[in-house]
C-alpha cells in the first residue's frame, strides 16, 4: 500500500505505477473490485481554508469527515450534503474520509432539499492517470469559468483521477429538528404523502418510508419557532394519512443519523442494492423486485435501498421505468450500463484522463 | 479582441450547403440572405459583430441532428443560440458558421407536481417555465436578471445564476436531465425524472461548457413549490468594510437570507437620480431579503436587523408591506438601466471571496482614478459575485479598449485574491484570453481533452472559452 504524505508524492507514485491502482480513502466505502495495489489518499489531511463568513471550506482529501465535521460545529455550520456513513452497512472500519465522500458523491437525506454532494463541491485538484497535478473550480461559490471538471470527478469512483484536495460551499447549523412520524401506511400512500410533503412551501429536508416499522418520516429543520410551525402545518396537510407521532431535538437526529447510514440493513445478509428512479414509480418498481427482498424507501420515495437473495439481478425488472441501479454488495455489476452512445462518452472521458487505464480497473468508463 | 479568419473553402461551399440544410428543414427555417442573416450578427455583447455564413430554426430535436450532421460531413463550424442575450459573446458568430437558434423550440412537455419537474424544449424563456407552473404556486429558482428574454438553453450553456442562488443553487443545481444532439448527428439522452443521473455526472459537464459538447434541445429542470412570502430590509453603511462585516456577521448567525445584493455609492446615487427608490446618500448599501410564513419572516428580520444594528448603520428600513418591497427592490432592479442612462458600460462578472471585499473595492477605485473610467459596483454579495460597471463613451476613439483593458485589470485582480474571472456569465469571447491568468496550461488542456471526446473536430462554437493559441491546433484538425 501507498501512502503518499503530500500532493507531488501522490503525483509521483501516479508517475511511477507500473499497474493498476486501487484507489482509497479511509477504505469504508469498498464499492466494486478493483485489483492493483492501494494508493490511500489517508496520508493527506488537513483543513487549509475555512472561512465561516464566505460559507467555505477548503481541505486534503484524506480529512477524515468527522475532522471537517468537527471544525464546521465549532461555528455552528455543517456540511449541507448530510454524507453517508457506510461502515455499520458494509461492515468496514477505518475512518471515513472527505475524498472518499467526494469520489462516491455518498448524499444523505438531505438530498432532496441541499442537493448531493457534488452540489456543494466548489473546488477540486486531482492526479491524473500520468501523474499530473489538475485544479478546478476554487474557492469561491460562484464559478462558470471554463468547464465544470469539479462535478465530474465527484462520483467518478476514483477512475478519472486520485483526488488531492476538495472545496465546498457549507451552510449555517440548524437550530432545531424534528419529525413528523405517520404510521400505518403502505408504499403507495406513504409516496403519496411524501410527495404531498415535499410539494407544500415547508421546506422538507427529509422524506423516507420504512416499511418494517410502516412509519413514514417527515424531517423539518431550521428555528425553534419556525420548526413548531410549520410541524403544525404539517400535521394539517396530511390529515387523514394516518395516526401522527412527532419526534423532537435527540430522538429525531438519530432517527436520520440512522435512516441516513441505512443501518437497518446493518449485518443483513444477501447483495445489497441502490435504485434511483422518479418517485411516483416507486411502489410499482417494487412490485417487480424479488418477493423475498427487504427495502426502504428515502429521498421521498426517489431512493430505494434494497436487500434481496445473492445472485438476484434487480435490473431486469427495472427494464419499464427510467431510472438507474447499483449493485454496492453482490456479484452483479456493480454500476447501470449505458445506452452505447453515452459509453462511448464515458470511456473516452477515461481514455483522456487515465490513458493507462490504471485507476479502479473495472470501475465506470 | 480577435476571431479566427474565416475559412475560405467554407465560404466557397455556401450555396451548396444551404441547398442541403434546405432538403432537411423548411424553407424559411433557413436564412440565409446577407441582410437577414445580420439579425444573428451578436448577442448582448454588441462591440463585437460578425454576420454569419447563416442561420437555421429547427423545429425538433429530430431536425437539430440533422444540421449537425451536414454540417459534420461539411466541416462547417456551427454557433448554438439560445435568445441571444449573452452578455459574454457566447453566441457571437464567425463569416464561416452555421447558427443553430433553438427560438423555435418553445414547448412545455411535460408537468408533474407529484415529482416536482417540469420537461420543456430549451428554446423557451426562463420566465416562461415559472409562468408554465405558477398557477399551481411552483417556480424555476434560477432567476438571471435576463430572464423574461433568456432561454433555457443558454441558461444551460452558461451555467447562470441570479439574485437567489444562495438559497436554491445555479442551473445546474437544478437540471435532472437533457435531451442533446451530439455534433455528428447523435442524439443522447442523460439523466431524466430521477435524481444523480447513472455512470459520469455528464449533466454536470455539459452545463456551463458554453454550447461546445452539443446541442441542448430538451430539458428536466426541478421545480420548487413557492414560499408562503418574501420581504427584505433595506440598510445603509458608511463604509464598505462594515458593510461587508455585517453580511459575515448574518451569514455566521445561521440565518440564510434568499439574496443579499450591495450596491456602492456611485450606483446608488446613479439609481437615486433616475428612479428614486428613496435610498439614503451613504458608501455603502445592502438589500437583504428572507422568506418563509408571516411569523418566519418577522423572526429572521428581527435577528438580522440585530446584527445590523451592531454596525451601526446610517439607514435600516424593514420592509412592511408588498409597496416597500417594490421599493426596496426598485433601485436594484434598474441600476443597469441607470448605469446606461449616464454611459456606455462594460458589466463584469467575477467572483471573489467575500473576506476581500473591502480590499477589491478599494483596488478598483484605484483602476478607476488610474484609467480615469467611473465605476460602479452591483454585487450578489452573499456568495462574492460581483458586478463592476466600467462606464466609458463607446463614440470616443480608444474609450472601449480603455474599458476592456482596465476590465481585464479588475478580472485579474478577482483572480488574484483567491476568486475567478466569471461567477455566472460565462467566459465566451469576453474572458477568453484571461483563462491563462487563472489557469495553467495543464489545467486548461484537461478541461480541452473533455471537448475532445464530445466534439473531437471542434466544430461546436470552436472559438470560445479557451484562447485562440490554446485551441489553434484542434480546431485546425
Amino acid at each position: 500500500m501507498m501512502t503518499p504524505d503530500s500532493e507531488a508524492a501522490l503525483a509521483e507514485a501516479v508517475a511511477g505505477a507500473t499497474g493498476p491502482l486501487r484507489i482509497q480513502g479511509g477504505g469504508t466505502r469498498p464499492i466494486g473490485q478493483a485489483k492493483g495495489e492501494v494508493l490511500s489518499t489517508a496520508g493527506l489531511t488537513g483543513i487549509e481554508l475555512y472561512e465561516p463568513g464566505a460559507l467555505t471550506l477548503v481541505a486534503k482529501a484524506g480529512t477524515p469527515v468527522a475532522e471537517i465535521e468537527a471544525a464546521l460545529a465549532q461555528e455552528n455550520q455543517r456540511l449541507p450534503f448530510e454524507p453517508m456513513d457506510h461502515r455499520a452497512l458494509l461492515g468496514t472500519t477505518g475512518e471515513p474520509t472527505i475524498g472518499g465522500g467526494v469520489a462516491t458523491n455518498a448524499s444523505g437525506p438531505r438530498r432532496i432539499q441541499a442537493g448531493a454532494c457534488r452540489d456543494s463541491l466548489i473546488g477540486v485538484r486531482y492526479v491524473d492517470g500520468q501523474g499530473t497535478v489538475i485544479k478546478n473550480g476554487g474557492r469561491v461559490m460562484k464559478n462558470v469559468t471554463g468547464y465544470d471538471l469539479v462535478k465530474l470527478m465527484a462520483g467518478s469512483h476514483g477512475t478519472l483521477g486520485v483526488l488531492s484536495e476538495v472545496g465546498f460551499k457549507v451552510l449555517p447549523g440548524i437550530e432545531a429538528t424534528a419529525t413528523l412520524v405517520v404510521h400505518g401506511l403502505d408504499a403507495a400512500r406513504a409516496v403519496a404523502a411524501m410527495s404531498k410533503a415535499l410539494g407544500s412551501p415547508y421546506e422538507i429536508s427529509g422524506a423516507a418510508y420504512l416499511p418494517e416499522a410502516t412509519k413514514t418520516v417527515l424531517r423539518l429543520e431550521g428555528f425553534e419557532a419556525s420548526v413548531t410551525y410549520r410541524l403544525k402545518a404539517l400535521r394539517a396537510l396530511l390529515d387523514g394519512f394516518g395516526d401522527m407521532e412527532e419526534l423532537h431535538g435527540e430522538a429525531s437526529r438519530d432517527l436520520w443519523a440512522a435512516t441516513r447510514d441505512v443501518t437497518h440493513f446493518a449485518g443483513v445478509a444477501g447483495d445489497l442494492w441502490r435504485i434511483s428512479v422518479k418517485p411516483s414509480d416507486a411502489p410499482e418498481v417494487l412490485k417487480f423486485l424479488p418477493s423475498d427482498m427487504r427495502y426502504s424507501l428515502d429521498w421521498g420515495g426517489g431512493l430505494i435501498w434494497a436487500v434481496v437473495s445473492e445472485g438476484a439481478d434487480l435490473r431486469g425488472g427495472l427494464g419499464k421505468f427510467s431510472g438507474h441501479a447499483t449493485c454496492l454488495r453482490g456479484a452483479a455489476r456493480t454500476f447501470h450500463p449505458e445506452p452505447a452512445a453515452l459509453a462511448a462518452i464515458s470511456q473516452g472521458l477515461r481514455a483522456q484522463f487515465d490513458p493507462r487505464r490504471i485507476f479502479n480497473t473495472g470501475l465506470m468508463g | 479582441m480577435e476571431m479566427p479568419a474565416p475559412d475560405a473553402r467554407i465560404m466557397a461551399k455556401k450555396a451548396k450547403l444551404v441547398s442541403r440544410l434546405q432538403q432537411v428543414l423548411p424553407k424559411d427555417a433557413v436564412i440565409h440572405d446577407e441582410f437577414e442573416t445580420r439579425a444573428y450578427e451578436c448577442d448582448a455583447l454588441t462591440a463585437y459583430k460578425c454576420p454569419p455564413l447563416c442561420a437555421v430554426l429547427p423545429s425538433s430535436t429530430e431536425e437539430v441532428a440533422a444540421v449537425l450532421k451536414i454540417c459534420h460531413e461539411e466541416g462547417v463550424p456551427v454557433v448554438p443560440r439560445g435568445s441571444g442575450t449573452s452578455l459574454a459573446g457566447g453566441a457571437l458568430p464567425t463569416a464561416d458558421c452555421v447558427i443553430l437558434g433553438v427560438a423555435k423550440l418553445s414547448a412545455v412537455l411535460e408537468t408533474n407536481y407529484d415529482d416536482r419537474y417540469i420537461r420543456v424544449q430549451t428554446g423557451r424563456t426562463n420566465l416562461s417555465v415559472t409562468g408554465a407552473v405558477e398557477e399551481n404556486d411552483f417556480f424555476y429558482a434560477p432567476d438571471p436578471s435576463s430572464q423574461l428574454a433568456c432561454a433555457i438553453a443558454g441558461n444551460i450553456a452558461m451555467n447562470s445564476g441570479g439574485a437567489h442562488c444562495l438559497k436554491y443553487g445555479v442551473t445546474t443545481n437544478n437540471l435532472l436531465g437533457v435531451t442533446m444532439v451530439q455534433m455528428d448527428g447523435t442524439i443522447v439522452e442523460i439523466g431524466g425524472a430521477y435524481l444523480d443521473a447513472a455512470g459520469y455526472d455528464l449533466l454536470g459537464i455539459i452545463c456551463g461548457s458554453e454550447g461546445q459538447m452539443g446541442v441542448v434541445t430538451e430539458a428536466t429542470l426541478r421545480i420548487l413549490r413557492k414560499p408562503e412570502g418574501a420581504r427584505p430590509v433595506l440598510m445603509g453603511f458608511d463604509d464598505n468594510e462594515v458593510a461587508g462585516a455585517c453580511v459575515a456577521d448574518i451569514i455566521k448567525a445561521g440565518v440564510l437570507p434568499v439574496a443579499i445584493e450591495f450596491m456602492d455609492r456611485p450606483v446608488i446615487r446613479a439609481t437615486e437620480a433616475f428612479a428614486g427608490a428613496g435610498y439614503p446618500d451613504c458608501e455603502a448599501l445592502l438589500i437583504v431579503e428572507v422568506e418563509g410564513s408571516p411569523q418566519e419572516i418577522d423572526d429572521q428580520l428581527a435577528k438580522i436587523m440585530d446584527i445590523a444594528r451592531k454596525h451601526n448603520p446610517v439607514e435600516l428600513r424593514e420592509s412592511t408591506s408588498a409597496e416597500e418591497s417594490a421599493k426596496i427592490w426598485l433601485g436594484r432592479k434598474s441600476a443597469f438601466g441607470a448605469m446606461g442612462q449616464i454611459n456606455d458600460y462594460m458589466c463584469l462578472d467575477g467572483t471573489i471571496p467575500v473576506s476581500e471585499l473591502p480590499y477589491v473595492l478599494k483596488r478598483i477605485g484605484e483602476l478607476s482614478k488610474q484609467y480615469g473610467l467611473d465605476v460602479g459596483n452591483v454585487f450578489h454579495a452573499g456568495d462574492g459575485n460581483m458586478h463592476p460597471l466600467i462606464l466609458f463613451n463607446a463614440n470616443k476613439e480608444g474609450d472601449l479598449e480603455l474599458c476592456e483593458a482596465m476590465g481585464a485589470d479588475i478580472l485579474r485582480l478577482c483572480v488574484e485574491v483567491g476568486g475567478c474571472l466569471t461567477g455566472e456569465h460565462g467566459v465566451g469571447i469576453e474572458k477568453r484570453d484571461l483563462m491563462f491568468d487563472q489557469f495553467a496550461p495543464e489545467d486548461l488542456e484537461a478541461q480541452m481533452k473533455v471537448k475532445d471526446v464530445f466534439d473531437p473536430k471542434w466544430l461546436l462554437n470552436p472559438a470560445k472559452v479557451f484562447p485562440l493559441s490554446a485551441t489553434e491546433t484542434r480546431r485546425a484538425g
